[in-house]
């Protein structure tokens, strides 16, 4: 599998405050990975250090095969932090010039990339007569200039109208369906569950977790059942060992489950048991739910 | 290089201040040399033409040009200064890092920008100051001519170390205002240091290191023509002679300097986390 990049051992410390602590992880390609974590908790500044623009105190991260200084391999990188830095007196084209110009890119993918974030009737403009949600997708064209190997995106979505946040998505979307490589740092948890393959998740600079979102928290999901007699429902479950533990709220029961059982098994051996479900819904818990669990855990 | 240059006329002349600037610093000066040239007409009482004052003669108009065009270097400074500071409060040097320029080019660019702006403008001073020799001087021998060129080098060599201070300054305190504000400070504390060191020592002494100051040792990279002019017109009165001639030594201050802040820059751009 290809490697984009390798983080090893990263530290980053402020003064006395560390912002990143011992932090590893991989990204591979074809892959879309986010970075979550609370506000404060490392995300910005491991991508900034990544991206050159804050100085690690110690650890170790390398791009691609390691062979490349790290500002050439940026050239195959497309990067957006935070808010979109452009030149305000110089007009879109102005600007992605520029960055042609810095990235040695040929000036003819400039129309296409803006095509792509509907900026195009609107490239002789300047940049600071545009609205945010326009100044996001002009920083999303300037980062594709390039065909990145990897795309990352810090909160792109941060401050935008309910509009201009679901342009972004579908752009994201639209990109990941390409076979580029995402990494999305974000602290909206259902953004990243919809687009998101991988997740690292942070907290105070600590990696709590790395992998696939499904397998981030050892579940097997839980049932959310109804029938006309809660007590008896409760009852046998509470002596069926698949389940750990049953809970009732505003008439929902929910059961959670310490080992794979199927729907129609489950629906089967209450109906055998004498109870006929009104309500039978198989879930697993929402990225949120997880994240909460494991920022809570530690 | 080119690349790196090329992006940094690009933000330049791109932007309307930074165009209007460049033209008062490096386009005006030739204009008011060009109209001084001229001949007033003081509501005709009288008539006012420099050139007949023997002040375009060569070599002499080599220093008198040099000399005043460079007090117009202040304007481009401000240039020099808000292109960094802009650099700062657009957060566009951080993604300029993010699109792939180092911070050493990031620097080099706007190296290579100041001495591309000071070699145009010792190019065109070197012309407008050509024609206007060759037309009032009542010399035109070759000889004559080049004698006395090696202002121009101490013109160029002062700019690019001004501007080199000034991309420092404005790296330093990354406000263009306060840049400007430092800049200030510095000529006061020189003089500052210069007298107490006359109060301590002597004056000769305090002199001598005053030389090896930054914005001193620009301003003497080429003295005052004034006093050489008055020396022309009385040459019996030998107590106003002075040095005015360039020296290899003070080149090699200045390019010491304008090598220290270029570095210091760099190092201060690298440590910073931005």
């Amino acid at each position: 599998m290809n490697t984009i990049l390798t983080i090893t051992n990263l530290t980053k410390k402020f003064g006395y405050l560390t912002a990143v602590k011992d932090l590893s992880f991989t990204i591979n390609k074809g892959n879309v990975y986010g970075i979550l974590g609370p506000n404060g908790s490392g995300k910005s500044t491991t991508l900034g250090i990544v991206l050159n623009v804050v100085n690690k105190t110690s650890g170790d991260f390398k791009w691609f095969d390691g062979n490349t200084t790290t500002h050439d391999a940026l050239k195959k990188v497309g990067a957006i932090i935070e808010r979109p830095n452009f030149y305000p007196y110089m007009t879109a084209e102005q600007n992605l010039k520029l960055v042609c110009k810095i990235k040695g890119v040929d000036f003819s993918k400039i129309n296409e990339k803006l095509e792509i974030v509907g900026l195009l009737e609107r490239k002789d403009s300047k940049f600071r007569t545009y609205s945010l949600g326009m100044k996001q997708r002009l920083a999303i064209a300037s980062a594709l200039l390039n065909d990145p190997e990897i795309l990352i995106l810090d909160e792109p979505t941060n401050g935008l109208d309910p509009q201009g946040i679901h342009q972004i998505r579908e752009i994201i979307k639209k990109i990941a369906s390409n076979g580029t490589t995402i990494l999305l740092a974000s602290h909206l948890l259902d953004e990243v569950e919809k687009i998101c393959s991988h997740v690292v998740v942070l907290r105070k600079g600590v990696k709590l977790y790395s992998g696939r979102v499904d397998e981030m928290i050892s579940s097997h999901g839980f049932f959310e059942l109804k029938c006309n007699d809660n007590e008896a429902l409760m009852k046998v479950l509470e002596n069926n060992p698949a389940f750990s533990a049953v809970k009732e709220k505003d008439h929902l029961v929910t059961a959670f489950l310490n080992e794979p059982l199927k729907s129609e098994t489950l629906n089967k051996y209450l109906f055998d048991n004498g109870i006929v479900l009104t309500h039978l819904v198989q879930r697993k818990e929402s990225l949120e739910e997880q994240f909460l669990q494991l920022t809570d855990k530690n | 290089m080119l690349r790196l240059l090329n992006l940094e006329l690009q933000k330049l002349l791109l932007n309307r201040t930074s165009k209007v600037l460049i033209f008062v610093s490096f386009i005006l000066p030739f204009f008011v040399i060009l109209l001084s040239s001229f001949k007033i007409n003081f509501f005709g009482i009288f008539t006012l033409e420099l050139g007949e004052l023997g002040i375009f003669n060569f070599p002499l108009i080599w220093h008198l040009t040099t000399f005043f065009a460079a007090q117009f270097k202040f304007f481009f400074a401000i240039v020099v200064v808000s292109m960094v500071g802009n650099e700062y409060s657009n957060k566009t040097l951080k993604q300029n890092l993010i699109d792939g320029l180092s911070k050493k080019e990031f620097i080099l660019s706007k190296f290579y920008a100041i001495v591309f702006f000071a070699f145009i403008s010792t190019l065109l001073i070197a012309l407008i100051t050509l024609c206007i020799g060759l037309y009032y001087s009542s010399y035109t021998e070759i000889g004559i001519i080049i004698r006395e060129t090696e202002f121009l080098l101490a013109y160029f060599v002062k700019l690019v170390g001004f501007f080199s201070l000034c991309l420092f300054f404005g790296m330093l305190v990354k406000r263009s205002a306060f840049a400007l504000a430092f800049l200030f400070i510095l000529f006061i504390l020189e003089w500052i240091a210069f007298g107490l060191m006359t109060w301590q020592m002597n004056s000769d002494i305090a002199t001598k290191i005053q030389n090896f100051f930054p914005l001193q040792s620009m301003y003497h990279l080429i003295e005052q023509p004034i006093q050489r002019i008055a020396m022309t017109k009385f040459p019996d009165k030998t107590e106003i002679a002075y040095d005015y001639a360039v020296h290899w030594y003070e080149i090699i201050i200045v390019l010491g300097w304008t090598a220290l802040f270029i570095f210091l820059s760099y190092l201060l751009l690298k440590k910073r986390d931005l």
